[in-house]
């Protein structure tokens, strides 16, 4: 073996005295490693590692609720059209969109990524647009940017002109392990171009997103407030150096706060919400929740394009979509009794990442879909926001959540990623190209966690990432 | 059946007065020659029309393209009633999406119209893989200049849209009709078999790469179709059937009520009726460029009445009949089996008003009108079957219970 190795054993005990030294200070009594089963979506995992593995429906859900899983389905899958059309229950897109189907972005109901060069395209991602400044009500997470809205919708329908042209250059960093293992990361840098209002300003705030993997989501909304928020310590009273925030925003139903759940930065109370905001912002389709699309006063002619029956989306098709998105199957794990697995799963909880990713959790009653209640799932996330270190900043808060501050993301499914779909992203952005990329863009409170795993010798983080991808 | 026969004659030699029960597997047995007899079928039709296409390729005419039409459509008639044995069977399951995917982006094969507007944002919409040597997708770049059966299959769902298809039942039926241009008015594709003349006369261009397309979609259809006998063939220890009948009883008769539950509500009465009623888009049809949707729909629930019933009308005339989910039902609970059989007459009545509507000589109503916006008579027939699937669906969910299964939902990790 080259010198260098010997150069890096000795900081490698180092780190792991320092990690061990810092675990035992904490106030919070050490947990106990729990086993992992392989059902991570209790009776409700499905079987199944194709292509498919993140399509199939809520196997306990009943026979007769089928067909609004499969209408839902239609209507996440199939394409928008424009307006005026024979298809009226499905046009309205745009004038000014990100893409014309759901699926587009969660590729097969999974992950989007980037897009690899500046020819390709950007369809399974997005950039939020916002200004700086105290935004005007409690409803508003944002300021909005007074051109461009909430989001840069980078495609528009004939006629109309996108609002920008959306490309990526990466800067590339090498971090080396403790084992001499080189991981190259990359970070995205955004290019905005071809502005069709003027350029943006330099006051503009950005966040890249690329969309998340759609399974398990009905439980992530069933489990409730007081749960969650059990779990958050804003202050880190413990002293454990990991604060676990809740985001609070706005319920447009209910006219108030409630607990933010889903988006990166928890920025939506619910999926119908979350549904609702996504037709709007990313296609320009509006619903009984967003009656209008992301035109702004100075966007004329978007404002004044045909639109496609107001709403465009129906409440009967919003609540089916909303269903379909309540009831995508979590499957089971792969290799959950391979030694090594279990080892890696060990090493998980101790080395600190289920401080965050919390691995369980019990779901009490589901009054409205009763097959997903009193199950116990594994999706291994505390649903709060984290700072999560300058790195990953966008430096564009959303409600409560500061620029460093991202939800915990769910980490059931994972191994099972490059399978639904070969291109991917992990991370807000999508920077990620490997778990190992993605584990050591953790920074913040994760910091230590990065640490250890950055000290793991060859066979621990083996073991780790066997684990994971077990999930 | 014969070593069953003659047990029977047995028990009635030793006692005239006890009849031989019928046993869960005698069923499982029934429905895997059932399937066997399906999927034959659907081959050998398939190879009938892969020789009818042949014979158009050899000299285009209008004759010769509708008698390759017609033998499309006849090659429908037996696959269709395959697909009960979809949703419950993970070996026809996995291979399903290279059968027979819909819908289809148009733009992605061949030349659509002018006002094409395919799924914007998917920019395999307008691939037009006819006209390419190379396709760019995102970060795949392929070589297709070669259009051969390997190729094609690895081009369905290219950069993750699922309208990326490539082959199947419904890229040959868009081979064969073209788009239909007529919405939700009548008519059905119209495509001129000028577009398959090789050299002098070819319209709408790249004839020979059409010509090599439709030649290779064919064959990749034909060795799937055989591909799927094989797996449901007797005597073979390897294969899916094998597996099949040794399964637990509970285990391969959940498969079985899940197989045709599954088709019967979420996939034909959902996905293929109520959406495209929702959505009045002919894009939602099935059959949408041969306007064949109310025979797909037919033959889909005909399939699943007879995995119940374990007979099967084959395509020369005679009968497949097996032990039976019926026979099985009646002898637990006679009342259920008699709802059933009442449920089943009602649904094949609302299926046969469908065709009925279209066969009508005066006033012939094809799928995409009856899903026209306003359209009431059209709507009254698709819901009429959606009820009648629903009322067949709670039935099949009795009939799991009467047998003892409490969870209809498979494990369908054992192949």
């Amino acid at each position: 073996m080259p010198p260098v190795r010997l150069g890096l054993i000795t900081p490698l005990i180092l780190l792991l005295a320092a990690c061990q030294g810092a675990h035992q200070e904490a106030a919070k009594p050490t947990k106990p490693v729990i086993t992992i089963p392989t059902e991570l979506g209790g009776d409700n995992s499905v079987d199944v590692v194709s292509t498919n593995a993140f399509s199939l429906p809520s196997p306990n859900m009943p026979f007769t609720e089928r067909l609004n899983f499969s209408v839902g389905n239609s209507f996440f899958r199939n394409a928008w059209v424009i307006a005026p059309s024979t298809t009226t229950a499905r046009d309205g897109l745009g004038p000014l969109f990100n893409t014309s189907a759901c699926q587009n972005c969660h590729i097969k109901d999974g992950r989007g990524h980037l897009p690899v060069d500046h020819n390709d395209n950007t369809v399974s991602m997005l950039v939020r647009v916002s200004v700086p400044g105290t935004p005007a009500t409690a409803a508003d997470g944002i300021v909005a940017h007074p051109t461009y809205g909430g989001q840069l919708q980078d495609f528009a329908i004939n006629g109309y002109t996108p609002e920008v042209k959306i490309q990526f250059d990466f800067d590339h960093s090498i971090v080396t392990l403790a084992d001499g293992t080189e991981v190259e990361l990359r970070k995205p840098q955004l290019l905005l171009s071809d502005f069709s209002h003027g350029d943006i300003g330099s006051d503009a705030l950005t966040s890249v997103r690329i969309a998340p993997p759609m399974i398990g989501l009905g439980y992530l909304e069933a489990l409730t407030e007081e749960q969650l928020l059990a779990q958050a310590d804003p202050d880190d009273a413990d002293g454990d150096g990991i604060s676990g925030r809740a985001n609070r925003v706005w319920d447009t139903v209910n006219s108030q706060l409630a607990l933010g759940r889903f988006g990166w930065k928890a920025e939506q109370p619910t999926l119908q919400q979350q549904n609702a905001g996504a037709f709007a912002g990313d296609m320009g389709l509006t619903s009984a929740l967003n009656r209008s699309d992301d035109c702004t006063q100075p966007q004329t002619e978007c404002r004044q394009a045909a639109n496609g029956g107001d709403p465009e989306v129906s409440d009967d098709i919003l609540a089916k979509v909303t269903f379909y998105t309540h009831n995508l199957a979590v499957p089971k794990r792969r290799n959950s009794d391979d030694p090594g697995v279990i080892a890696g799963g060990a090493l998980f909880q101790t080395i600190g990442c289920s401080d965050c990713h919390t691995p369980k959790w019990q779901v009490g009653e589901v009054p409205e879909m009763p097959w997903l209640a009193n199950q116990t799932i594994y999706p291994f996330t505390d649903m709060l926001l984290h700072d999560m270190g300058d790195a990953l900043s966008d430096h564009r808060p959303v409600y409560a959540a500061a620029g460093d501050e991202w939800r915990t993301q769910p980490l059931w499914g994972l191994g099972l990623t490059s399978a639904v779909n070969g291109e991917f992203g992990f991370m807000h952005d999508g920077r990620a190209r490997t778990i190992t990329e993605a584990i050591l863009w953790h920074g913040g409170e994760a910091e230590s966690s990065r640490t250890n795993f950055v000290g793991l010798s060859t066979d621990q983080r083996n073991q780790l990432l066997a684990f994971l991808n077990s999930l | 059946m014969k070593v069953k026969s003659m047990f029977l004659a047995l028990g009635l030699m030793l006692t005239s007065t006890t009849t031989l029960a019928l046993s869960s597997q005698d069923v499982i047995n029934s429905y895997t020659d059932l399937a066997f007899n399906v999927y034959t079928d659907s081959l050998a039709e398939a190879k009938k029309l892969q020789a009818d296409i042949q014979k158009f390729l050899d000299s285009p005419s209008p004759e010769t393209l509708a008698q390759a039409r017609y033998a499309w459509r006849q090659a429908r008639v037996p696959y269709m009633q395959t697909e009960a044995f979809r949703f419950g069977n993970p070996v026809v399951d996995n291979i399903d999406g290279q059968v027979n995917s819909w819908p289809l982006d148009e733009g992605f094969l061949d030349y659509v119209s002018s006002d094409y507007e395919g799924e914007l944002g998917n920019s395999g919409a307008t691939a037009f893989i006819l006209s390419l040597d190379t396709l760019r997708l995102g970060a795949n770049e392929i070589d297709v200049s070669e259009l051969t059966p390997e190729l094609l299959a690895s081009l369905n769902e290219l950069g993750g849209s699922e309208a990326n298809i490539a082959t199947g039942y419904h890229a040959i039926e868009f081979l064969l009709w073209g788009q239909d241009l007529n919405g939700t008015d009548p008519g059905a594709g119209n495509r001129p078999y000028t577009d398959y003349l090789a050299g002098e006369g070819c319209s709408h261009q790249y004839c020979q790469r059409r010509r090599d397309y439709l030649t290779a979609v064919t064959t990749l259809l034909v060795n799937d179709l055989n591909y799927l006998v094989g797996q449901w063939q007797a005597g073979d220890s390897n294969n899916y059937r094998a597996k099949f009948v040794k399964l637990a009883p509970q285990e391969a008769l959940t498969r079985i009520l899940f197989g045709i539950g599954s088709l019967a509500f979420g996939e034909l009465a959902g996905e293929r009726m109520q959406v495209a009623l929702e959505a009045n888009s002919p894009e939602d049809e099935q059959d949408c460029f041969s306007d064949n949707t109310v025979f797909a729909h037919y033959y889909d629930w005909q399939g699943i009445a007879n995995v119940y019933l374990g007979e099967y009308k084959r395509v020369d005339g005679s009968f497949y009949k097996g032990d039976s989910l019926a026979d099985l039902v009646a002898e637990r609970n006679n009342g259920l089996a008699q709802k059933m059989q009442h449920q089943i007459s009602q649904t094949h009545a609302a299926l046969q008003a469908l065709v009925n509507a279209y066969q009508d000589p005066n006033n012939p109503m094809a799928f995409d009108q009856m899903i026209a916006e306003g359209n009431v008579e059209g709507a009254a027939l698709i819901n009429q079957i959606i009820a009648e699937l629903a009322a067949t669906t709670e039935l099949i969910e009795g009939v799991a219970k009467t047998l003892g299964i409490t969870n209809l939902n498979p494990n369908l990790d054992a192949g």
